[in-house]
């Protein structure tokens, strides 16, 4: 390592009581690769954030290239040479990949731009690092390995010499990791300083020198990356080992849930579904594996009730579906526990009890002649706080002021409460500690004991493997053939996610 | 300068930041008040006691705060949907043209009948007009701010129109305005000779009602959900788009109500300068209020308050009463400031 690039020390930061950042230090020296790998809430985005002078923090410095930075100021931390590539891109679509770029970098009062020497000076930059992208496209026509190509060009272009990448392969397919990886090689070897966030295990140990691990807003350790292993990096992240839940062996039923050939209107930004051919059967969990944005969304709006098939049919109990929307689908005995708990699953700013009752507050049990039962509403919240061990003052509590793990809770009570026959878990345990995490397998396989057909979607294939009977893979709206538990290993489903499915599919089946 | 959300703030915060926002919006206007070369400790002396220092003051002011009740309900019931009804102003019209198409002598029945059927009819004619803004806004995205505050210019001119034309009052000197409602469609005064009608006590009424509505009912806690959060409404299988379409209807019945009670409480008949803006003036007081149909009394009657002191005012010191315009403005600039203080930290640094 040679001179220090960033020296962040002792950053504290604390929301309400919540402390996101402990005393959290950080050298990171010029031409090296420092992964920050935690869970999600762990307290990696709020220190980049920190560090990037989105929010202050309540104690500790940072300097870069040995001056400190005043806090507070993102232009400060750009004109000192950081440059930030967000998870979610931050590209104006309508405007060429060249105007994406240079948009900032000029005073707001020239009138005039350029164009010939950004140009030649991003084909430089591209030519450089293997950042193949045309100046002159349009950013909606690009593909998302292209966006992110972007995003990294426009760093280097105002002479970043620290990248700081936060879950940059959350959307990238293998092969577009690759190339990720080796352009990471070609910066680092021009004397860049790269700081790269992730919750994946592999990943950091493919592309980092030193691995930095943050649990809980504190450094659960730091770990040279040649001389540590995957297991201990996931013992530092998770606190413990992991342990996988034993399942015990359920006969399986008739098919409660079937989709024949059921496409898909086109959804926001991912993938639709295409000609998707699917049963869910009694005490079965079926995993449904794959790269994010490959139809998994359009899958979960279509069992959730938020979308409907534009072909193929679609039965729950051997009957096809009529009007279906979320209230056909709760009424047919359709739980769901939506990807987003935050934004989808509850309204964070009403109570415990008002968010408990969202999905059956028209039921006998909360109201009669479209008076509410406060009543009754609390005691289903106080019932579901105790049984459910969520941690939360009151059934008053606003949502808002809940954790994670415990919001997923809630919305766990609230979804398998009645007793449903069909269950959709999205993600169900993305970002929740791992007590939580056992928790929720734990109320899954409880409902798959109780004979409730279970679509498990997920991005985490070391939980797709532990509690799936079946798998599935999905790929750019399509759907694999399934496989039996311990049939395929991590590495044949990981062909099948990369789209290398047809002939693998052919031989599982 | 940047923001921070934080927690939730206590209720003594809560009820902090209106008296704030008012303080702060007297002294933004006492600079006013001392360019105009007057004392602001006198001038402000003399609004309160021309609003409160007599019992007609006070009768005045609870007159001019009633039509402020019905459009401040109005707008409180549809922002708190997330609907941006700017339209009451328009609704307000909607009901005063049809109380005096049907009251001034089209339907023989007694007041007792009367009245409450004017007053349904009202409501029916506003909730209508509504309902268009909050159709375009569910099925084509089109922005209900912009429709909703277009159709106030639109209702006045219509209402310009049939006061030139078929609602003239053919008794009236050429003036634009219409017949005068029977005297079965008048609202009782309170007190005899004073103007203070049974109007107030409906405007009160509805308060009531509406907070009962809004606390108790799977109606407002649809509303509550859909204007919390629209998404999570809709995955819960709340029917968002139908939430609105009932939202809109008694937000703009709401509003109707007012032009209703202007007309056959105080002015018995329809002319052009029946509202002097309360359907804005209501969206000033829903946001005094923080959108609580209960605290939509106390604002609107303190929103009337400075009106009709301000008028007594400028009649002794001389200073425009223009003044009142000002404060009312300021207090909603501030109190959206306050609103925005309570749910995060400002950071200087």
């Amino acid at each position: 390592m040679t001179a220090s690039a960033l020296l962040i020390s002792g950053i504290t930061k604390r929301f309400g009581s919540l402390v996101a950042n402990d005393a959290i230090s950080l050298e990171l020296g010029q031409g090296e690769v420092v992964a920050l790998l935690g869970e999600n809430g762990a307290g990696k985005t709020t220190l980049m954030n920190i560090l990037f002078g989105h929010y202050v923090a309540d104690e500790g410095t940072v300097e870069a290239f040995g001056q400190a930075l005043p806090p507070g100021d993102p232009r400060a931390a750009l004109a000192a040479g950081i440059g930030m590539v967000h998870q979610h891109f931050t590209l104006a679509d309508n405007m060429s990949v060249l105007e994406n770029i240079v948009l900032g970098t000029q005073s707001p009062w020239s009138l005039r731009l350029d164009r010939a020497q950004a140009r030649s000076r991003i084909r430089e930059l591209s030519r450089d690092f293997g950042l193949a992208v045309e100046p002159d496209r349009q950013v909606a026509a690009l593909s998302v390995g292209e966006r992110q190509r972007v995003e990294i060009l426009k760093a280097l272009y105002r002479d970043a010499r620290i990248l700081i990448l936060d879950e940059p392969t959350a959307v990238l397919t293998p092969g577009e990791t690759d190339a990720l990886f080796a352009t990471l090689k070609m910066l680092v070897a021009k004397g860049l300083s790269i700081i790269f966030i992730s919750h994946k295990l592999h990943e950091v140990m493919a592309v980092s020198d030193r691995v930095l691990v943050l649990r809980a807003g504190r450094i659960a350790g730091e770990r040279t990356t040649r001389d540590t292993t995957r297991q201990e990096l996931a013992a530092l992240m998770v606190g413990e080992e992991v342990q996988a839940p034993a399942v015990a062996p359920v006969s399986r039923g008739r098919a409660l849930l079937t989709l024949d050939n059921v496409s898909t209107a086109p959804l926001g930004g991912g993938s639709r579904l295409d000609g998707v051919s699917l049963a869910l059967h009694e005490g079965v969990i079926t995993g449904l594996a794959g790269v994010s944005g490959n139809g998994q969304a359009a899958l979960a709006a279509l069992l959730a009730g938020t979308a409907v098939p534009a072909d193929g049919v679609m039965m729950i109990d051997a009957e096809a579906i009529a009007n279906w929307s979320p209230r056909t689908a709760l009424a047919k005995g359709v739980a769901r526990i939506p990807e987003d708990r935050h934004a989808v699953g509850t309204i964070a700013d009403m109570s415990v009890t008002e968010n408990v009752i969202s999905e059956r507050y028209r039921s006998e049990r909360f109201s009669s002649r479209g008076i509410v039962d406060w009543k009754a509403a609390r005691g289903f919240a106080e019932t579901l706080i105790r049984d459910y061990d969520v941690k939360c003052p009151s059934p008053d509590t606003r949502i808002r002021l809940l954790s994670g793990g415990n919001i997923q809770k809630l919305i766990l009570g609230r979804a398998l409460d009645p007793e449903p026959k069909i269950i959709l878990a999205n993600q169900p345990t993305r970002g929740l500690d791992v007590g939580a995490v056992a928790y929720v397998h734990g109320r899954l396989l409880e409902a798959r004991a109780r004979g409730a057909a279970i679509l498990l979607i997920s991005e985490d294939l070391d939980e797709i493997m532990a509690l799936s009977d079946e798998v599935r893979v999905m790929f750019r709206g399509r759907i694999s053939a399934p496989s039996q538990r311990g049939e395929r290993s991590i590495r044949e489903l990981g062909e099948l996610m990369a789209g290398h499915g047809a002939e693998a599919a052919h031989h599982a089946a | 300068m940047r923001l921070e959300a934080k927690p939730a703030p206590t209720l003594a915060v809560t009820l902090l930041f209106p008296l704030g926002a008012v303080v702060v919006t007297v002294v933004l206007s006492s600079l006013l008040v001392l360019a105009a070369g007057a004392s602001p400790f006198s001038v402000f002396g003399l609004v309160v006691k021309g609003a409160a220092g007599s019992p007609f003051a006070l009768v005045e002011t609870l007159t001019r705060a009633t039509p402020l009740i019905f459009t401040g309900l109005a707008v409180a019931v549809a922002f708190r949907a997330k609907l941006w009804n700017i339209g009451a102003e328009a609704q307000l019209y909607a009901g005063a043209v049809i109380t005096v198409v049907l009251g001034t002598g089209a339907l023989p029945l007694p007041a007792l009948v009367l009245i409450p059927l004017l007053m349904i009819v009202s409501m029916v004619a506003g909730g209508l007009l509504l309902l268009g803004p909050a159709i375009l806004k569910t099925r084509f995205g089109v922005d209900e701010v912009v429709t909703t505050l277009l159709l106030n210019f639109i209702m006045l001119l219509f209402v310009s129109m049939l006061l030139e034309g078929v609602l003239k009052d053919p008794m009236g000197l050429g003036w634009p305005q219409s017949q005068r409602v029977v005297a079965e469609a008048r609202l009782p005064r309170l007190v005899q000779g004073w103007r203070l009608h049974a109007g107030f006590l409906i405007a009160v009424l509805a308060a009531v009602a509406v907070w009962v509505v809004m606390k108790k009912t799977t109606l407002g806690y649809e509303m509550r959900a859909v204007g919390q959060n629209a998404e999570a409404a809709r995955f819960a299988g709340i029917p968002v788009n139908g939430v609105l379409m009932k939202t809109a209807f008694l937000s703009g019945g709401l509003a109707a109500l007012a032009g209703f009670s202007e007309v056959a409480g105080l002015k018995g008949n329809l002319t052009l300068d029946l509202s002097p803006g309360f359907g804005y003036t209501g969206i000033v007081v829903a946001m005094l209020a923080m959108l609580n149909p209960l605290g939509v009394v106390l604002a609107a009657i303190f929103v009337a308050g400075i009106f009709v002191g301000a008028d007594a005012m400028s009649r002794t010191a001389g200073v425009p009463s223009y003044i009142a315009e000002v404060m009312v403005a300021t207090a909603l600039l501030t109190m959206v400031v306050a609103i925005m203080l309570t749910r995060f930290r400002v950071r200087w640094r």
